[in-house]
């Protein structure tokens, strides 16, 4: 634009003029036009190693590695004094991954008396195993004594081995999979009965010590009640506040206070706000720890000022002659507030509510003080049942050593990264659509 | 009577009254007088006089009952030495709370024959739900029991005052729907209460934040001299056993303060440049369409969950540090993967997008009359930049870098992640450091006792870290509004 205008006169002027050092100040310029680029390439870079990172490591999450096993019920196994009739509770403490060791071991032909072979054997199959058969036999007591196919999951050693996540070049003592398993999966593989199946427990299970059988479950439903609570109770008093701000307060001491409130609030880090519900909600009002009522709460408090923020500027936008109009064909200033302008700035608030829901949706640091972290295996019934929470199962599984966690903690990134991908998308959707210009 | 069967029964009163106070004044005006206010208006504000004043007594009366339940369990309880009084009391009512709480849920059969001994009742209540600690005493059960009496009794004639109040209400309302009854203005008053009501919220969660840190600072003071907290050089709060007494800890700020500051400094070392070299290549010479599509790029790098830069630092940034260095160094890998470059690089990036955004807005808010009477004369873009619109732009930069650093300074999930949990103080970046926020952190996590010097801590931390991160925050409001209006 403008540097156009300028370099064009004087580089074509006369070229036997004084030297004034013109060659010198171009370079200069060529440089600090290149520091610009190079500093936006920096960030474009982390941007793409960071997301190449995460979904590199996380995409195979997706999926896990089950074997095909023809599962005989053996009665023998599960109720060997056969008392199941009398003692409904056989079923529930029955060995049920002898069963699946058995089936494979048929398969693989592996004798049952070769104690070393059935342990290493044992390890293809997750222990996970014992609640799935668990469930099927409560679910249909007639399954026993007969025999069913069933996808079972693998060890989580064998389904890293099996993605090639293992590297099979070092020597068999130092890595996890002994080249006998490794020779049994390339059988069961060469068979088709060990393959890899869409990971839909990634979605359902809750927490478990065994990466195979830990999922998302209970965080999804923990978040889902927290962005709800969020939603129901900051959206009205973030609208609330702002309309008394906006529309009615006079200036004075108090709104002045507020304003100069909801802006420090704005940038206080987010912990303060974890030992503030640690301090009232949990200590003070003893509402339960680890509850998603008390996440929500503290997320709330914390999306206020954002939502209050963006509210006020959508009021501010709609311009003054509408509410000329309404005033002067009569309304009461409440009637031209709620019939007036609130419908006119709703796009404007609504795109502020979904990128605070956003923001709320990856806080991680104040639910650690309120005990978001915990080893929850079932998912919770109301807000007031243990749960945890997207972000903070990322940081619980950050924390593990094994490879498996690794591939879990980026796949529960992309999924947190998808659903806040496709909340902004929304809000600019929104905001695109429903823009006014005045 | 449960109290939300109350509410139920509240609430549906005030909707019966809204649609009776309605239907009157609809009919008002068949009968052609014209009314003052319109039918949906009277309709309300019965809804408003029956519910409002019911809601209000049922919370001041359930707090008030519970308060009173409470006393009434301590002057049951057998009274103890006065060392331990405050402690063992408020554990022993948490029991007694927590046995009543399960005993309410049992069924008449099972109250009839009340085991007498903590021992037999416990696993009855757990299997009713109710997970109850061990320390249980046979005492408690006689006092739980009463405490049940007592909190029925007083939920049933608190609820029956509501609903009288309630329904008090709506008559009271309904009798005053008329012709010249200014409905309009009474609901519209109560409606902007409570919208006065909403925005005070802000200022109850500042005073919140505020006194509830204040409180629990000052018990931890109690324990630790203030001095030792602020000038202490060492960090080792040592986790005691739960009553042990004797060993103390020392929780010096001195180090958290160090690491904070330092992995702040080195995160801002690396924004700095990259943030605003980026602002000032899209403010000044990216094109429309290169804006368009590099600004939102950058942009998305703030809206990814600290959670995540953290993970990024732990299993990609810190290894690859370590391994370069090993590498570089012939085998010892000088830069441990857990350091203060490490947190400082990852921040740096989070970082990047608000020191870009902020000093974005600022440099287009330079007048363009500066700019071109700089071109005028003769200078190279970059030497107006340099002479020109950077000085001019240079309050409001010098504060959106305030702003960013107090976010560096608070800045939680990526240093618990990255920078190390050891509490020192050294100038090599290649070492871990710990910060105020993870120590607030390791101190919260994990079941604690309360009320111990060792969780107390973290409270005395944020207090500190609430405060420094306001001072900046108001000198950085402070600056970019004393200086914004010059060129304007």
């Amino acid at each position: 634009m403008t540097d156009t205008t300028l370099n064009a006169p004087a580089v074509a002027a006369r070229p036997a003029r004084r030297d004034i050092g013109l060659k010198r100040r171009y370079a200069a310029e060529r440089r600090f036009k290149m520091y610009g680029i190079i500093a936006i390439a920096i960030g474009i870079f982390f941007l793409a190693a960071l997301l190449y990172s995460v979904i590199s490591n996380g995409y195979t999450a997706f999926w896990q590695t089950e074997v095909n096993l023809a599962i005989n019920f053996d009665p023998e196994v599960i109720d060997p004094d056969n008392k199941r009739a009398t003692d409904p509770s056989v079923l529930l403490t029955a060995n049920y991954p002898v069963l699946a060791r058995n089936a494979l071991a048929e398969k693989l032909g592996v004798s049952k008396t070769d104690r070393p072979a059935m342990r290493e054997m044992s390890k293809l199959f997750s222990d996970g195993v014992r609640g799935q058969l668990r469930e099927l036999v409560a679910a249909n007591p007639s399954l026993i004594g007969t025999t069913q196919n069933i996808w079972v999951l693998t060890g989580a050693d064998i389904d890293s081995a099996f993605k090639g996540q293992i590297d099979i070049s070092v020597e068999e003592s130092r890595r996890k999979v002994s080249d006998r398993q490794l020779g049994w999966m390339e059988q069961l593989k060469g068979e088709g009965a060990m393959t890899q199946r869409f990971n839909s427990g990634l979605f359902t299970y809750g927490a478990s010590s065994r990466p195979e059988t830990s999922g998302l479950g209970v965080a999804l439903v923990g978040s889902l009640y927290m962005m709800l609570i969020v939603l129901g109770l900051s959206l009205p008093i973030g609208v609330a506040a702002s309309i008394y701000l906006e529309e009615y307060a006079k200036k004075s001491r108090l709104t002045d206070i507020i304003e100069v409130n909801i802006n420090n609030l704005a940038a206080v880090p987010s912990i303060v706000f974890g030992l503030l519900g640690l301090a009232v909600f949990i200590n003070f009002f003893n509402l339960p720890r680890s509850a998603s009522l008390v996440g929500g709460l503290v997320l709330t408090l914390m999306t206020l000022p954002t939502i209050i923020i963006a509210t006020r500027a959508a009021l501010r936008a709609v311009p003054p002659s509408i509410r000329s109009a309404a005033l002067g064909v009569g309304a009461s200033k409440t009637q031209m507030v709620f019939h007036h302008v609130l419908p006119l700035a709703a796009p404007g608030i609504l795109t502020g509510t979904i990128i605070g829901l956003a923001h709320a949706l990856g806080e991680t640091a104040p639910l650690l003080l309120i005990g978001m972290v915990a080893f929850v295996a079932n998912s919770p019934v109301t807000p007031l049942d243990p749960a945890t929470a997207l972000p903070v199962q990322i940081y619980m599984w950050a924390n593990e050593a094994e490879r498996a966690f690794v591939e879990r903690t980026s796949g529960a990134i992309i999924v947190l990264l998808l659903f806040l991908a496709v909340m902004n998308i929304t809000a600019i959707i929104l905001r695109r659509r429903f823009e006014r210009r005045w | 009577m449960s109290t939300l069967l109350v509410f139920v029964i509240v609430v549906a009163i005030g909707i019966v009254g809204y649609f009776i106070g309605r239907q009157r004044a609809v009919h008002n005006e068949k009968s052609g007088a014209k009314a003052h206010s319109l039918p949906h208006y009277h309709g309300w504000w019965v809804f408003l006089v029956s519910v409002l004043p019911a809601i209000i007594f049922l919370g001041i009366w359930a707090s008030a009952s519970s308060l009173y339940l409470e006393r009434n369990a301590i002057s049951k309880l057998p009274v103890h030495n006065a060392e331990s009084v405050i402690a063992s009391q408020s554990l022993e009512i948490g029991m007694v709370s927590g046995i009543a709480r399960g005993l309410a849920r049992l069924s008449e059969e099972e109250k009839a024959s009340l085991p007498q001994t903590f021992a037999e009742l416990r696993p009855l209540l757990s299997s009713k739900g109710v997970a109850l600690a061990t320390e249980g005493q046979d005492f408690m059960i006689p006092i739980a029991v009463e405490w049940n009496r007592n909190a029925t009794r007083l939920s049933v004639i608190g609820g029956t005052i509501a609903i009288g109040l309630a329904l008090a209400g709506a008559i009271f309302g309904l009798s005053r729907v008329g012709v010249r009854s200014r409905a309009r203005n009474n609901v519209e008053r109560i409606v902007l209460w409570g919208l006065l009501a909403a925005s005070t919220i802000a200022i109850l969660t500042t005073v919140g934040i505020i006194l509830s840190m204040l409180f629990q600072t000052i018990t931890f003071f109690q324990s630790v001299s203030p001095l030792n907290f602020f000038f202490g050089t060492v960090w080792d709060p040592r986790f005691a056993d739960a009553g042990s007494g004797g060993s103390q800890g020392q929780f010096g700020l001195i180090p958290l303060l160090a690491g904070t500051l330092y992995i702040a400094f080195v995160a801002m070392l690396f924004a700095v440049p990259v943030g605003l070299f980026a602002a000032i290549y899209m403010a000044e010479y990216a094109s429309p369409k290169v804006r368009s599509v590099v600004k939102p790029l950058l942009e998305v790098l703030a809206g990814i969950p600290t959670i995540v830069y953290g993970f990024f630092a732990l299993v990609t940034v810190g290894p690859f540090l370590r391994d370069l260095s090993a590498a570089l160094a012939g085998g010892y890998a000088f830069i441990q993967a857990q350091s203060v470059l490490t947190a400082g690089i990852v921040m740096g990036v989070m970082l990047i997008p608000f020191v870009s955004s902020l000093s974005d807005d600022i440099i287009t808010a330079v007048p363009r009359s500066l700019r071109d009477g700089s071109l005028g004369l003769g200078s190279t873009p970059s030497e107006t930049i340099k002479r020109v619109v950077l000085p001019a732009a240079l309050p409001g930069i010098v504060g959106a870098l305030l702003l960013t650093a107090s976010r560096a300074i608070g800045e939680t999930m990526i240093v618990v992640l990255a920078a190390g949990v050891a509490a020192r103080i050294t100038i090599n970046p290649f070492e871990a450091m710990t910060t105020i926020t993870v120590k607030i952190v390791n101190q919260l996590t994990g079941d604690l006792e309360f009320n111990s010097p060792q969780t107390l801590v973290a409270f005395a931390l944020g207090l500190s870290l609430f405060f420094i991160t306001l001072a900046m925050n108001i000198f950085a409001l402070y600056i970019v509004r004393k200086y914004r209006e010059q060129y304007e």
